[in-house]
């Protein structure tokens, strides 16, 4: 096929730089199972995981005894325990593995072992308490009446999604600005393109800007998943969730930008990245509340930008909350996004 | 008039001292070669001469400009080739030179800068499956597409089959043909002996000797080289050989003389007999031509590719 003048339309030299990364990305298909396709299957499993059911029953053991047989029958009667009677050897070893939560000895008063520092334990211990009683004779001086509430939005999975985004947006943002970066770097190609004249702010811009335009099929997978199959809601409005994922995209290319300002290998890059993103899987709340955090280590917990912007996100989805309650969690994003962006160019290695 | 002119350029990395008070003069027009073994310094002066590093001390001037900032302008005119350039894997040659023809305000279409290299058929295939040869041609195409007035390339066929090689010869010729400038580095002399009007030939950061390919080897003062090792009990010794017929300059590696002559037909036999009366005889005897590599070898006593 011969070439004919005129064939290649050439665009200018930001929306090239901008092509051609889009290109890369939905080129490489792991790229895209790691972006795509991994956040959905993540939120996927750990719901089926984490699904709401109606508790098991407890497991207890009642050793063999003249009185075992009583005891089984009142335990049968209480709902939420599952009794098994058991030989008092067989008895003391299922509590230490863990196979029953309360053992009842064959004393003929009863006897509790228990592991206090299990809450299934402790709750299970009522529990057998009070069958035991009530077989005995205890009259309850009243019978309390009880609501169960299992409302959506305050599933395990509708905590876990806001998390989960915020980790991709993480993730992605720092990993697909900080590898491509570095892979250029080492490859002579940054110099290259420095040379050949590619203006420095179109070479970062690019990668901005492809980043921004990837965020939209990203996060609209993984919410689009957690809305219409997991049922997770959506409170606040859209286009406030849209604004803060978008900044919070910007503060993570910042990173990315800024871990893969100096590295000139792959192996360097990862080291940094691991550093700076390690502790914000740990301390962001990603799978669990930033609260069982103790107070000491609050101020840093909270100003990591992953805690942030977790916290912006639930806001909206979970309690759709409007703009003015986010401007902390909105502002620090911004100052990250922005000073290590800065930063970034400061210390930037062309070649 | 000068294309580029540089004057006593210093450059050190710690104690190392990459160029020792280098100074050159690239004519408008002219393909200007430097030929120096690897670690000589060729690298960090073209680099230098690109704006893409600073010289410790000395000038440089790149088509009556100096490099200021980015560059941006000056490097418009400028047609770079680096080393070794990795391009995205994934992208196709059209979309590369694509994306390096939107950097310049002026220049060739990409279909005019892939018949140049003859990689017209190659125009939808990824870089990932292209030949080292091909992804070089690929790499001087980038620094063709913007038709610049001086092009850089630094060891522009190292490592590549002959008939690339010779692919990328005949591209740099017909650019020099239409009045451009080139500046190449090299190690391999014949690339310098077919492609420079000029070559200086460089040394540990400093150059060593310039002029035509031509003038290079006359001044070796010979135009042949015999080459010979000997089997035998007797012995022979430098002076023995300097003093034969035709004899301008002796030199013994490893067991093997290298003697530069003037007039083969006096010199060849006077050596054989000489030879003979010290009863040795000569084993893996062969001539040829003075070549650049022989003029480095006189001036520094070691081989291009040893580095």
């Amino acid at each position: 096929m011969a070439s004919q003048p005129g064939q290649y339309k050439v665009r200018g030299a930001l929306t090239e730089l901008t092509l051609a990364r889009i290109r890369e990305l939905t080129r490489e298909p792991e790229a895209v199972f790691w972006v795509f396709v991994f956040p959905i299957v993540l939120a996927g499993i750990l719901s089926l995981a984490f699904r709401s059911r109606p508790p098991d029953p407890l497991p207890v053991g009642v050793a063999a005894g003249p009185q075992a047989a009583a005891r089984m029958s009142a335990l049968s009667s209480q709902s939420g325990l599952r009794p098994r009677l058991l030989s008092p050897e067989e008895a003391s070893q299922a509590l230490a593995r863990g196979h029953v939560v309360v053992v009842i000895a064959s004393d003929e008063t009863p006897n509790y072992a228990y592991d206090p520092t299990q809450p299934d334990s402790r709750t299970a211990l009522l529990l057998v308490d009070a069958a035991l009683q009530r077989a005995a004779g205890r009259i309850d001086p009243f019978a309390a009446t009880r609501a169960e509430v299992t409302e959506p939005g305050a599933r395990y999975v509708d905590f876990l999604v806001p998390g989960l985004l915020g980790m991709n947006l993480m993730g992605t943002g720092m990993w697909g600005i900080g590898f491509s970066l570095v892979v250029a770097r080492n490859g002579n190609l940054l110099k290259r393109l420095i040379a050949a004249p590619a203006r420095r702010s179109q070479l970062l811009g690019a990668q901005l800007i492809s980043r921004l335009l990837f965020l939209v099929p990203e996060a609209g997978a993984l919410l689009g998943f957690a809305h219409f199959v997991l049922g997770v809601p959506l409170r606040g409005s859209l286009a406030l969730l849209i604004a803060v994922s978008l900044l919070g995209a910007l503060a993570f290319s910042g990173l990315g930008l800024l871990t893969a300002a100096r590295p000139r290998t792959i192996e360097g890059v990862s080291g940094v990245m691991n550093l700076v993103m390690v502790p914000m899987w740990i301390f962001s709340g990603i799978f669990f509340s930033t609260e069982r955090f103790s107070a000491g280590m609050q101020p840093f917990v909270q100003a990591l930008p992953l805690t942030a912007l977790n916290d912006a996100l639930r806001s909206v989805m979970l309690e759709g909350v409007g703009l003015a309650p986010l401007l902390p969690d909105m502002a620090l994003l911004a100052a990250w996004g922005f000073v290590s962006f800065l930063v970034a160019l400061k210390i930037f290695r062309w070649q | 008039m000068s294309a580029l002119v540089c004057r006593n350029l210093t450059k050190r990395y710690g104690d190392v001292v990459a160029l020792n008070d280098l100074s050159l003069d690239v004519r408008r027009g002219e393909c200007f070669g430097m030929l120096g073994p690897n670690g000589a310094g060729k690298t960090t002066t073209v680099e230098i001469f690109e704006g893409l590093r600073q010289a410790d001390s000395g000038e440089v001037e790149v088509l009556g400009e100096r490099w200021k900032g980015d560059g941006l302008a000056l490097r418009a005119r400028l047609g770079i080739q680096l080393q070794e350039t990795k391009f995205p894997e994934k992208l196709t040659v059209a979309e590369v030179l694509t994306l390096f023809r939107s950097f310049y305000p002026r220049g060739l279409s990409v279909a005019e800068a892939l018949t140049l290299v003859s990689l017209d058929e190659k125009a939808g295939a990824q870089v990932r499956t292209l030949s080292g040869g091909q992804k070089q041609r690929l790499s001087l195409a980038c620094a063709l597409v913007g038709e610049p007035e001086m092009l850089f390339l630094d060891e522009p066929t190292t490592g590549l089959d002959p008939q690339s090689r010779r692919q990328t010869w005949d591209t740099v010729q017909a650019f020099k043909a239409r009045g451009r400038t080139v500046l190449l580095t090299t190690h391999y002399m014949e690339e310098a002996a077919q492609l420079c009007d000029r070559v200086a030939v460089v040394d540990h950061g400093r150059v060593i000797a310039l002029g035509t390919p031509r003038e290079l080897i006359a001044s070796l003062g010979a135009e042949h080289v015999v080459e010979f090792a000997v089997d035998g009990q007797g012995s022979m010794s430098d002076d023995e050989v300097r003093a034969l017929p035709g004899v301008e300059h002796v030199a013994r590696e490893d067991g093997v003389w290298r003697v530069t002559v003037r007039e083969m037909h006096h010199a060849v036999p006077a050596l054989l007999a000489a030879l003979a009366a010290r009863g040795l005889a000569p084993t893996e005897l062969t001539t040829h031509h003075a070549t650049l590599e022989d003029v480095f070898m006189s001036l520094t006593g070691r081989k291009l590719r040893d580095g």
